[in-house]
């Protein structure tokens, strides 16, 4: 599964960064380093609804508030 | 000049603009062949004439634009320097070094005769001093001592920018300027101080308004801008933000801060200090090939990082091996810098702010009537990279930031004069520091050749586009990349 945070200008004000740490610490809790690969990317295109995050392509808008949340619906109910 | 030529430091920029502005408006809008022919269109805007303005008469005017354009399409293929002398263009300056001028009083004393080493001081029957040129090294120990400064030296403004001694006169009727490509570092002091603008450094515009033309708006590929944190000094006619909101106007996907790289520099420079205990910066390429061409033997200890332009350049083609990114920035050396192999993998073009400003005009853009869009990558310690003694603080924070056991003892060096005395020091063992912060241009990464503005209060709004980055440490800064 390739999971994809962007860390464009917009997004990273809008708090990409938090995004990608707390995801790389739900990812090394629950063991799926092997299965999920994280990378980030200077703007998706869609800065209006940012942080944007794409999850093999389908594209979904996360805040720090919602990160968790996120991961457990759209990472861990699906890898 | 206008109000349009205000936005530059000096007519000679404001000239080589109006070429590139009109070189940039025909690709955008037709194809090479186009180009191709429409010399006379482009010089009747640059000279109108009918008469002279800047030379002897039209004819030479319009032969030198000619010259210009030929630069402004990427000069002489042959030479792989970036900075050329327009030889044409180069033929108003006395190059006679000293000579002694009409202030000589005759005096009694002859201090200038004392002084001078190789008798090269002659007197007339009125006690006027006169210098015998077959025996004169321009030593200037005359001028020196001369009560009445009669002595001048006659240089030319470009053999007196360039600190290493790269220029010298050719020895035909024409006396040009030659550049010395196996000393030159591509700084383009000599550009920026020849008053006539016969010193120019390529311009790869046409590449980069082709790979913004065949990207077909982002959807063949995507085209990224990386910038240089010294923009925050330039433009100062319109806000930050509106001019990424211009840039992505020309059709670029996305801007991000070179300023991130230079985080990323930063942290594992401090790293390899730690090892190596001895160190020299990266991040000014006319820096390293200085060292490269004039201290050999210290080759070894340039930092092995990328420079910050082409480490956020790396991160962005890892993750969008497709994508073509060009650099913008304040710098001529940069252009030199991308033909490295490891550099060139990763950066497609280069572009300086005096071309980007060409590229706006082009299109015709207001850039006070566009949408403010943001720019934020870095940290503060990542952005004053752009002035001098930032790399310097920027490793400080780095260090500290990491726990990292070294003692640090940097040097901050801008100006080539101020590069070659600590690496003469270290060449012998004799310098007390551990760390040297080299940067080419005087004032640092603000001072370079490329700016539209080179002005006092350059540093202070580099700091100031520091204090409103987001990101505070660097580890945090660079934590997204991971």
């Amino acid at each position: 599964m390739k999971v994809t945070v962007c860390i464009g200008s917009s997004c990273h004000l809008k708090g990409s960064r938090q995004i990608v740490e707390r995801l790389q610490a739900l990812i090394a809790e629950k063991d799926l380093k092997e299965k999920v690969e994280l990378s980030g990317k200077f703007c998706m295109g869609n800065c209006q609804n940012g942080v944007c995050v794409t999850v093999d392509d389908e594209l979904f808008s996360v805040s720090p508030e919602t990160v968790d949340e996120f991961f457990q619906t759209n990472i861990l109910a699906k890898v | 000049m206008g109000k349009e030529g205000r936005k530059f430091d000096t007519k000679i920029q404001y000239l080589k603009y109006k070429v590139l502005r009109e070189v940039a408006r025909i690709a955008f809008e037709g194809d090479e062949f186009e180009l191709a022919n429409s010399f006379n269109d482009i010089a009747k805007v640059v000279a109108p004439g009918p008469k002279a303005t800047m030379r002897c008469c039209i004819y030479k005017e319009r032969a030198i634009i000619a010259e210009r354009i030929k630069m402004a399409c990427g000069g002489d293929k042959t030479n792989p320097n970036v900075i050329e002398v327009i030889d044409i263009a180069c033929d108003e300056c006395p190059a006679s070094g000293y000579q002694v001028s009409q202030d000589c009083r005759g005096c009694i004393a002859h201090r200038c005769e004392d002084v001078c080493k190789r008798d090269a001081i002659t007197f007339d029957e009125n006690q006027k001093a006169h210098i015998d040129k077959s025996k004169c090294v321009d030593c200037g120990a005359c001028a020196k001592v001369c009560p009445y400064s009669a002595i001048s030296n006659y240089k030319r403004p470009c053999e007196k920018a360039c600190k290493i001694k790269a220029i010298s006169m050719k020895n035909d009727e024409m006396r040009a300027a030659h550049i010395n490509n196996d000393k030159c570092i591509s700084c383009g002091a000599c550009e920026y101080m020849c008053p006539f603008g016969a010193i120019v450094d390529k311009s790869y515009i046409l590449d980069v308004i082709s790979i913004l033309k065949k990207s077909e708006k982002n959807t063949k590929y995507k085209t990224y801008a990386v910038v240089a944190p010294s923009i925050s000094s330039q433009f100062t006619y319109a806000k930050l933000g509106q001019v990424i909101a211009a840039i992505k106007e020309l059709g670029f996907y996305s801007v991000v801060e070179a300023a991130l790289g230079a985080d990323i520099v930063s942290y594992y420079e401090a790293q390899e200090l730690a090892e190596k205990g001895f160190l020299t910066s990266s991040c000014c390429p006319a820096f390293v090939d200085y060292i490269h061409k004039s201290f050999p033997q210290l080759a070894d200890k340039i930092s092995h990082n990328l420079s910050p332009m082409a480490a956020i350049a790396k991160y962005i083609k890892d993750n969008d091996p497709d994508c073509k990114i060009v650099f913008i920035g304040p710098c001529t050396a940069k252009k030199k810098e991308i033909q490295q192999e490891r550099v060139g993998a990763v950066i497609d073009s280069v572009l300086t702010f005096e071309e980007l400003q060409a590229l706006f005009d082009s299109r015709d853009m207001d850039l006070s009537e566009l949408p403010e869009d943001v720019l934020d990558n870095a940290s503060y310690f990542g952005r004053i990279f752009a002035r001098s003694g930032g790399l310097r603080d920027s490793v400080a924070q780095s260090i500290k930031e990491q726990n990292l056991d070294v003692e640090y003892n940097p040097i901050a060096c801008d100006g080539i004069e101020e590069c070659r005395l600590a690496l003469l020091k270290a060449n012998k063992g004799i310098l007390p520091n551990n760390f040297i912060e080299g940067m080419a241009c005087v004032g640092g990464c603000i001072g370079g050749a490329g700016c539209l503005t080179h002005e006092a209060r350059d540093k202070a709004e580099v700091d100031k586009y520091g204090k409103e980055a987001m990101e505070k440490t660097i580890t945090e800064a660079i934590s997204i990349l991971k």
